[in-house]
């Protein structure tokens, strides 16, 4: 329950209509310049017979290796005396048809297998999986050029096997997703509800085929007119044909008798190659959007940072004095982070927050998610995603501006504030044992020997219940439990003696019994040596039973701040008395009387 | 009593993994569920609660036992036969994001059982359905990703209810909602109840949670149930040790009675020690 | 790790097996076929016949697949239909100058792509937009285009650098240089451009995991989390980019030949192949997908021996 609120990617196209997508594209220069090209040379292609001048082998012997803006050769005429311009026409058409079989073969062949394999796996997928690999092992161009002895000079014949050697990828692309969407308890509730596969596969699994199918196949088709032209270029093409290659070909043949002939099929074949890609781009940028906010560029941020700040109230009211300086250890003042909108203005999720920790005591920040108690923590310790924006506000640790200078905030993290997040599993790099990985960030908090880290890191692994302390620091994340892990993680935060520890919903992920464990933990140390604490949570009874102060978070404020004991007792504020109602409608009280 | 409407005897679910390597996740699970019930399955992750409610949706493979409706058993139909006692037994999820497809109207997502088994005019049953889970009537049109996760699991419980089955499996469905959110859509199952008379399998890892909405509890551990009981004395007394340390261990939202229950915890596990050793 | 990494090779060899009886079954099927290319369309069927009997063409398929695979195992793939020549002798002539250009161009790829695709990640902004442009032109224009134009501009235009023609490395290596710069150079591009776009993705979806943002609320550095944590897990996927950028590299190498005028294994192929010279064509199948299998299985080696959930299994 992480309230990060810029993290909820979109999956696939299916978010929206179609009518949308198509004028998203439309308002996307690049898609439509793109467009434009393609849907130019497809009806080029379409129009030849009626486009061209003559027939692509007609020649004018007179005119040969005329050059550009020879009258009625506007591109000139090539070394055999053919028109360039007329050839290029024909060529279209030969190249369309080219890039058809290919995407048609490869299709067919990929997204039918794909499906079944990813829907029904079991001995389907086995013998896919192994054609897959067998195709994969082919040697794609030595392939065609092989089969030159059999087929001959047909480029369409060498495109269809073409085709097939590219049906692995759509086939790879279409199980994965199949895969993904069948494990989507939407497809679980279509069975339920007595849906058959068929429909199954026509209702919810194409949807979420479609988009990616349709973006691959664009750089499908790119790689479909380089093979062409390549083919053609080996001379495994008919010679008196006037597709592209074939003119590369010829060309490059003349190349020192009239060098610019190469130009035109190369420009063609490039640009529309480029056209390709770039309207994939352009389909998988509009289709595969995702509300995460963008990072924006430094000028874009500076910008929109001024103009959140331009907007804001202004000190009309004097800033809440700081707490009394020896007893507080970290003081938050008008904190505001926003992120990103679509338009590139600031979209606060933090409005204002001022918030004061004293030593050695535990601060609860509860709220509900989107509530911004997660961007609080985070910002104290500079690990806020990358696209966020503090429009305003101040981090005090001991005095110190953190937000102001990015050195001490630099020096204090790690080793003034220690952090314990929410995921104990994915907050361990797989690729390293837990004892280096604690001996690392020990070190780089307070310089000391690996021998000297190891023995301190052994006695608090001891401390948060970890009776083998040696064994655990040789095993890997993957080879502990999510408690444990947690543990581990809840060392690595105190080793360096921190005066503050920062944790976000520590406990969230955790077993109810495993979360009392941790509690106990989390209380003793802060007992023993006198730790402050920020405890982000959105459980009350947590913050019940281990806060002495609570802040109650709403819609990016603070609405309540008291004791615990004020809190519970005799709360204030509207909402934290629905929270708490809630909370308790949902507990196991002894005097229960439901 | 009358005859239980599901009956679940001695269920074994087996996954077999790579290399003929498996788990067995339930090992012989029993318990039944009369009309308009609500029983509740509690235990931790990995304690196999959601694979005991997938079996009987025939989501998860049954390995050995049987599941009878009505008295006839329903792990052993064919899948077209299973299909068309899909009315029956319906399913809300936990996860009210993934459960419902991005690309279908909230229309769409509710006519597809209706479709399913062959009922026509599904419109107005719509706008019934919507109602009676306090949806407005225009959020036909409208697709999931406009709805919160408490909107969109009233979504979901629309769904189950289209077919008015006699029993609703309930996977988690208030885990991933804010407290205050999930308190109405409990509300909402219990009013739903009370005008339907649907029985409940309520699946759960939150004693607290299944103490206001269940009539009788089972405490699951390992694949086994330790505990099966009136809800509110497997809720208040429990006597199973593991069914203790469950309620022990959830934390409640006031501080003195916290802290008490902490020492009586800590005193507990000190007991249960000192008996081992 | 060993069961797995067995499995593997036993399912290479099987793949192997397969692919190469496929081809073989292919190119083989039509005996008179190749007969009659082999001795032009004029030839009288008594003529063909005996050649077929001759090149030991009228056997049953399995058989003659059988004698090549036993053949292979020996090190004797057969000899040139034309002039006899023996098939492996050809290939150890032509297989290293195909070699000599792409393990340098692969090597460089490497190197510039990983620089410029963790540099993109890593930095972003201008860096990583002008990158992104890059790629996009570099993968767009086709490998043989560019080696077209280095040629028009280099060899034609300015004559830095022979247009075509190869010379050993063993001859002289500043010919050698002189000869293989611009085909690697083409080569080049459009490897650097596609392997640095994945690089960057690859090196993204590191930096976006939870366990380096616990490392910077550790106070650990942030050079210190990029070269250590970052790139250490991103190595798994970049291998994979590497054993691509193999396969694109030689599928490239083959036009580029033709190009230049390089005598590799592509053009081999090529030649071998537009007059129907089926063992030539037959043994540069077989190299590349022995090179092909290898590298997919080496690359499948490193990638378990960098993953500890491997290691320990």
């Amino acid at each position: 329950m992480t309230d990060v609120a810029t993290t909820i990617p979109l999956t696939g196209d299916a978010r929206r209509s179609n009518k949308s997508v198509l004028r998203r594209l439309v308002a996307n220069p690049q898609a439509v310049i793109c467009l434009v090209w393609l849907l130019g040379v497809l009806l080029v292609g379409a129009l030849a017979p009626w486009l061209a001048t003559s027939d692509p082998n007609t020649t004018f012997l007179a005119e040969t290796n005329a050059g550009p803006g020879t009258p009625g050769h506007p591109l000139g005429v090539d070394s055999a005396g053919r028109d360039v311009l007329n050839r290029l026409i024909w060529g279209a058409r030969e190249s369309a048809m080219a890039v058809a079989v290919v995407t048609v073969v490869s299709v067919a062949l990929g997204v039918s297998t794909g499906l079944i394999a990813g829907f029904y796996r079991g001995r389907f997928e086995s013998i896919a999986g192994f054609i897959t690999d067998v195709v994969l092992s082919m040697p794609g161009i030595v392939l065609l050029i092989a089969l030159y002895a059999l087929t001959g000079p047909d480029v369409l014949a060498a495109m269809a096997v073409y085709g097939v050697l590219l049906a692995p990828s759509y086939y790879r692309l279409v199980r994965s997703i199949v895969l993904g969407v069948r494990n989507e308890l939407y497809v679980d509730a279509a069975r339920v509800v007595g849906l058959s596969d068929w429909r199954i596969v026509g209702r919810h699994v194409l949807w979420a085929v479609r988009a990616p199918v349709i973006i691959q196949s664009s750089f499908v088709m790119a790689s479909g007119i380089g093979i062409e032209a390549g083919v053609s270029f080996l001379g495994l093409g008919d010679p008196t044909s006037s597709s592209w290659g074939i003119m590369l070909q010829q060309s490059f043949n003349s190349i020192y008798n009239n060098p610019i002939l190469v130009l035109w099929p190369a420009l063609v074949v490039s640009i529309t190659i480029l056209a390709l890609i770039l309207f994939g781009n352009a389909l998988s940028d509009v289709l595969q959007a995702s509300a995460r906010s963008k990072v924006l560029p430094p000028r874009a941020r500076r910008r929109a940072l001024a103009a959140a700040r331009e907007a804001l109230p202004g000190p009309t009211t004097e800033p809440t004095p700081l707490g009394s300086s020896d007893d507080v250890i970290l003081s938050i003042r008008d904190l505001r982070i926003g992120y990103p909108a679509p338009d590139n203005s600031v979209n606060q999720v933090v409005h204002g927050v001022d918030l004061d920790v004293r030593r050695g005591e535990i601060h609860g920040l509860v709220g509900e998610s989107g509530s911004g108690k997660s961007q609080i923590a985070f910002s104290t310790l500079g690990i806020l995603p990358k696209e966020a924006l503090v429009v305003s506000g101040h981090v005090m640790l001991d005095g110190e501006d953190l937000l102001a200078d990015d050195t001490k905030l630099a020096e204090a993290r790690g080793t003034r504030i220690g952090y314990v997040p929410q995921e104990p599993m994915t907050n361990l790099d797989p690729s390293f044992t837990i004892g280096r990985q604690l001996v690392k960030g020990l070190r780089a908090a307070r310089p000391m020997s690996k021998a000297d880290a190891r023995k301190r890191l052994e006695e608090l692994l001891v401390s948060v219940g970890i009776t083998d302390p040696d064994r655990v620091m040789g095993l890997y994340p993957h080879e502990i439990s999510g408690g444990m892990a947690q543990r581990v993680l809840i060392c690595g935060a105190i080793a360096s003696q921190p005066d503050i520890i920062v944790a976000d919903e520590p406990t969230t992920a955790l077993d109810v019994t495993v979360q009392a464990e941790v509690l106990e933990i989390l209380r003793n140390l802060s007992l023993e040596r006198g730790m402050a604490m920020i405890l982000v949570t959105h459980n009350l009874g947590v913050v019940a039973d281990l806060c002495d102060t609570v802040s109650v978070m709403k819609d990016g404020l603070i609405v309540e701040s008291a004791d615990v004991e004020e809190l519970f007792s005799n709360p204030r504020e509207e909402y934290t008395q629905q929270l708490l109602a809630s909370s308790r409608s949902v507990e196991l009280m002894e005097d229960n009387d439901e | 009593m009358s005859e239980p409407l599901l009956q679940v005897t001695d269920l074994v679910v087996r996954f077999t993994g790579r290399r003929g390597a498996y788990k067995e996740v339930i090992r012989g699970v029993s318990f039944d569920l009369a009309a308009g019930e609500t029983l509740s399955i509690v235990g931790e992750s990995g304690s196999g609660k959601t694979t005991i409610g997938r079996a009987i949706l025939g989501l998860a493979p049954v390995t050995a036992g049987t599941i009878s409706f009505r008295g006839s058993p329903i792990n052993t139909l064919s899948r077209a036969d299973r299909r068309r006692q899909a009315k029956d037994i319906q399913v809300v999820f936990q996860d009210p994001y993934s459960s419902l497809n991005p690309a279908m109207t909230v229309e769409a997502i509710l006519v597809e059982p209706l479709r399913a088994a062959g009922i026509e005019g599904g419109r107005n049953r719509v706008q019934e359905l919507l109602d009676a889970v306090g949806l407005p009537a225009n959020a036909g049109t409208r697709y999931p990703r406009e709805f919160s996760g408490g909107q969109r699991q009233r979504i979901a419980i629309a769904r189950a209810l289209a077919l008015e089955p006699a029993v609703i499996v309930c996977d988690e469905p208030t885990s991933a909602l804010d407290v205050t959110t999930q308190a109405t859509v409990l509300n909402l199952f219990k009013d739903l109840q009370e005008a339907t008379g649907v029985a409940y399998l309520f699946i759960s890892h939150d004693l607290g949670v299944v103490n206001r909405v269940s009539d009788r509890i089972a405490v699951l551990h390992e694949g086994a149930l330790v505990e099966l009981g009136p809800a509110r004395q497997i809720a208040t007394a429990p006597r199973h040790p593991y069914t203790r340390r469950l309620q022990m261990a959830a934390p409640v939202a006031d501080p003195t009675i916290q802290r008490r229950r902490r020492e009586e915890r800590l005193l507990m596990l000190e007991q249960s020690d000192s008996q081992s050793t | 790790m060993t069961r797995h990494l067995l499995f593997n090779l036993g399912r290479s060899v099987l793949v192997l097996f397969v692919v190469t009886f496929i081809v073989f079954a292919l190119m083989y099927g039509d005996g008179y076929g190749i007969a009659y290319s082999v001795l032009g369309l004029t030839a009288t069927p008594e003529a063909v016949e005996a050649k077929v009997v001759a090149l030991g063409l009228d056997r049953p398929l399995l058989t003659q697949f059988g004698d090549w695979l036993g053949g292979a195992f020996t090190g004797d793939l057969g000899r040139s239909f034309y002039t006899g020549q023996s098939v492996s002798e050809a290939l150890s002539t032509r297989v290293p100058v195909t070699l000599s250009v792409v393990i340098p161009t692969l090597v460089l790829t490497a190197v510039i792509s990983v620089l410029l695709g963790v540099t993109a990640a890593v930095r972003g902004g201008v860096v990583d937009r002008v990158v992104q442009v890059i790629s996009v032109g570099g993968t767009a224009v086709p490998s043989f285009i560019v080696a077209i134009a280095l040629v028009f501009t280099f060899a034609i235009r300015w004559r830095f650098f022979p247009a075509t023609g190869y010379t050993k490395l063993s001859d002289s290596p500043t010919a050698w240089l002189a000869s293989v710069a611009l085909p690697m150079v083409a080569l080049l591009i459009g490897a650097v451009a596609s392997a640095a776009q994945q690089f960057r993705t690859a090196v993204l979806d590191t930096i976006g995991r939870d366990y380096v943002r616990t490392l910077r609320a550790r106070g650990v550095r942030e050079s210190n989390i990029i070269f250590g944590h970052v790139l250490r897990n991103a190595a798994a996927p970049g291998l994979t980019v590497i054993s691509l950028t193999v396969f694109g590299l030689l599928g490239g190498a083959v036009f580029i030949e033709q190009v230049f005028v390089l005598p590799g294994m592509g053009q081999l192929a090529n030649m071998s192949a537009q007059i129907s010279d089926v063992p030539m064509v037959m043994g540069t199948v077989l190299v590349m997908v022995l090179i092909v299998l290898v590298v997919n299985f080496t690359t499948d080696l490193a990638i378990n021996l960098l993953n500890p959930k491997a290691r320990t299994r």
